[in-house]
């Protein structure tokens, strides 16, 4: 399972970075929205892999099980509002650049030039 | 009163909520409750300096969750001071907004407020990811400042600061992750002793994190490699909102300051995290500011190569980290953040009053009654630059003065004395282009009369001079205090520790 889940916060995270270097503002934000999905899981798996460890302990536990870390799950929810927020944002950002400068280059207007 | 230390919070936040509700009563009113937001703000901040001035930290515990599962607020000197230096820069820029800045666009003075209370948060948190949260409001605030005023400009230096920022912030999750991962705690006060506990086979990873994260902060800071977005993101800005984000730059370096001085002298592998890089890349910053400032055509351009500037000797400072340096540092960045202010004003006062040259360094016609901003603009740039009398003289000479006697102390004292002259070179070009040369020009329709924002941002000036005997002395007691650590620690993390700690796998 760690394999897994590490191979695929890299293949996430070297897509995301070759997405970032894009000149176009739309794989820009795409690049984005999958670094943020990768430290997401990384968030996630700060908290240790584990199967059927529960989520709440009410009263006794057979001894040896770990209940699952409830922080992580916190964190990453936090992460996924605040980087869902931040990519609407720039995605309205992107439309504004757009209307303003007729292209989706990321440096605007570098379309015309050519 | 025990809450005082999540005030300059709240108070930020609910101005910013009324201002949304009472949009239909038009700017006076936005602006009447931000003006009286801000200076309440100032008042809580003079009042936490003073809570604070005899070492005590203030420490809130959100919803009385003891630390370190409940998230703190801790305000020490260094936290009080921080928050003192935003909400006096947020006064005279706001100020300056009221002359029709607020008006280029919408819901300017919400987004200002939302600004500050990242702001204040961020320097009153004792909890890394309530950090990265604080982070986030005042860069989703900043990233509407920036677009204020609309303008192709303004739109693709939003567009590259916007992306830069969340790449940023992605890295800053990435290294609370691992640092979670490794450590099993993100509370500021409790990593310090979880880092001196930890087995020498999870050392790797946990120095991959804080490395993470100073490079982060290095982003926010705009240190070498990672600041060449600033220029062009401040000189887009309006004026008044380049003035508030002279304190974003700040943020980066008390988070440095923060993690170098409560986190990393706890175990030998941790305090050798920021030597061997923070000093050279401090020196290059300042190296790269002085020929950004020679090289600048345009004032705004100008302006912020000299924060950046600033930004180097700060981190210059904190790389060295002695008591005495730590103290000249804490002296000089009130001087160097609301200087900064003070001349990102003065420059959009100037680019509003010469019509189509704007801020551009070029012979144009003079307004009359042009001396008295020639006067100002002279004070700042003695100010900035570090010329005899005014406070960036004293400032550097203590920066200076603490300065090792070593090869790495011989190259701060050539880099400080270099960028000074170089900075007042460039200034005096400047001033003497715009205000000296060319009078046969016919001269232009009057300038507006600086307005209240610009005096009261040139009012710090001789106060920072005058005052520096009990600044000097307030910042030699918050660098002691920082130094010592036991004071915070106690307060951010007041309950005895459990010995049987979950051991992590």
């Amino acid at each position: 399972m760690e394999l897994v889940l590490a191979t695929g916060i890299g293949g996430l995270v070297a897509s995301g970075v070759w997405l970032l270097l894009r000149e176009r503002a739309f794989s820009v934000v795409l690049g984005l929205a999958l670094l943020s999905y990768a430290a997401n899981l990384l968030i996630f798996a700060g908290g240790r892999l584990s199967a059927d460890a529960p989520p709440l302990v009410l009263g006794e536990v057979a001894a040896g099980t770990m209940p699952a870390d409830p922080l992580p799950q916190a964190l990453v929810l936090t992460a996924i509002v605040i980087s869902f927020g931040t990519t609407a944002f720039l995605v309205a950002l992107a439309l504004r650049a757009i209307g303003e400068s007729g292209t989706d280059h990321v440096d605007g207007g570098r379309e015309q030039e050519r | 009163m025990i809450h005082l230390p999540l005030l300059p919070v709240l108070v930020p936040l609910l101005a910013a909520v009324l201002q949304l509700a009472s949009h239909r009563a038009g700017i006076g009113m936005a602006r009447a409750i931000g003006l009286a937001a801000v200076a309440l703000t100032l008042l809580l901040a003079a009042a936490l300096v003073w809570a604070t001035r005899d070492g005590t930290v203030l420490a809130v515990a959100l919803g009385d969750w003891p630390a370190p599962f409940g998230i703190p607020f801790a305000a020490d000197g260094l936290a009080a001071t921080m928050v003192a230096v935003t909400a006096a820069v947020a006064l005279p820029a706001l100020l300056a907004a009221t002359d029709g800045t607020d008006r280029l666009g919408r819901h300017f003075h919400p987004f200002f407020q939302f600004q500050l209370a990242g702001l204040n948060g961020a320097f009153l948190t004792g909890d890394l990811f309530n950090l990265f949260v604080f982070f986030e409001v005042l860069l989703i605030a900043s990233y509407a400042l920036l677009a204020h005023g609309g303008g192709a400009a303004r739109s693709r230096a939003g567009l590259h600061y916007v992306v830069l920022n969340l790449a940023g912030s992605l890295l800053f999750l990435v290294g609370l992750g691992l640092l979670y991962g490794t450590l099993g705690t993100l509370n500021i006060a409790d990593l310090a002793e979880r880092v001196a506990a930890l087995p020498a086979e999870a050392v790797p990873p946990a120095r991959a994190a804080f490395a993470l994260l100073l490079a982060v902060f290095a982003f926010k800071a705009a240190l070498l490699p990672l600041g060449f977005w600033l220029p062009h993101a401040y000189g887009a800005a309006t004026a008044p909102v380049a003035a508030l984000f002279a304190v974003l730059t700040k943020v980066g370096i008390y988070a440095i300051l923060r993690l170098s001085t409560a986190v990393f002298p706890a175990a030998d592998w941790a305090a050798g995290l920021l030597a061997p890089w923070l000093m050279p890349v401090a020196l290059a910053t300042i190296v790269a500011g002085t020929i950004g400032t020679l090289a600048a055509r345009r004032l705004g351009v100008m302006a912020a190569h000299l924060l950046l500037l600033s930004t180097g000797m700060l981190a210059a400072a904190v790389a060295e980290g002695s008591p005495r340096m730590l103290a000249a540092m804490l002296y000089y960045l009130p001087h160097t953040t609301l200087v900064s202010a003070a001349l990102f004003l003065l420059v959009g006062h100037i680019a509003g009053a010469r019509g189509e040259a704007t801020d551009r360094i070029v012979h144009a016609p003079r307004p009359a009654g042009w001396s008295a901003i020639g006067a100002a603009w002279l004070v700042l740039a003695t100010a900035v630059t570090g010329l005899p009398p005014l406070s960036g003289f004293l400032g550097k000479v203590m920066l200076l003065s603490a300065a090792p006697a070593t090869a790495m102390g011989a190259a701060m004292w050539v880099v400080l004395i270099f960028s000074g002259f170089a900075g007042a070179l460039a200034m005096a070009r400047a001033g003497s282009v715009i205000f000296w040369e060319r009078p046969d020009l016919p001269p232009a329709a009057p300038a507006l009369a600086p307005g209240a924002a610009l005096a009261l941002a040139l009012g710090f000036v001789p106060l920072l001079v005058l005052g520096a005997a009990p600044l000097s002395a307030h910042a030699q007691a918050v660098a002691e205090q920082i130094r010592a650590r036991q004071a915070y620690a106690a307060a951010a993390l007041p309950v005895p520790q459990p010995t049987t700690r979950e051991r992590r796998p």
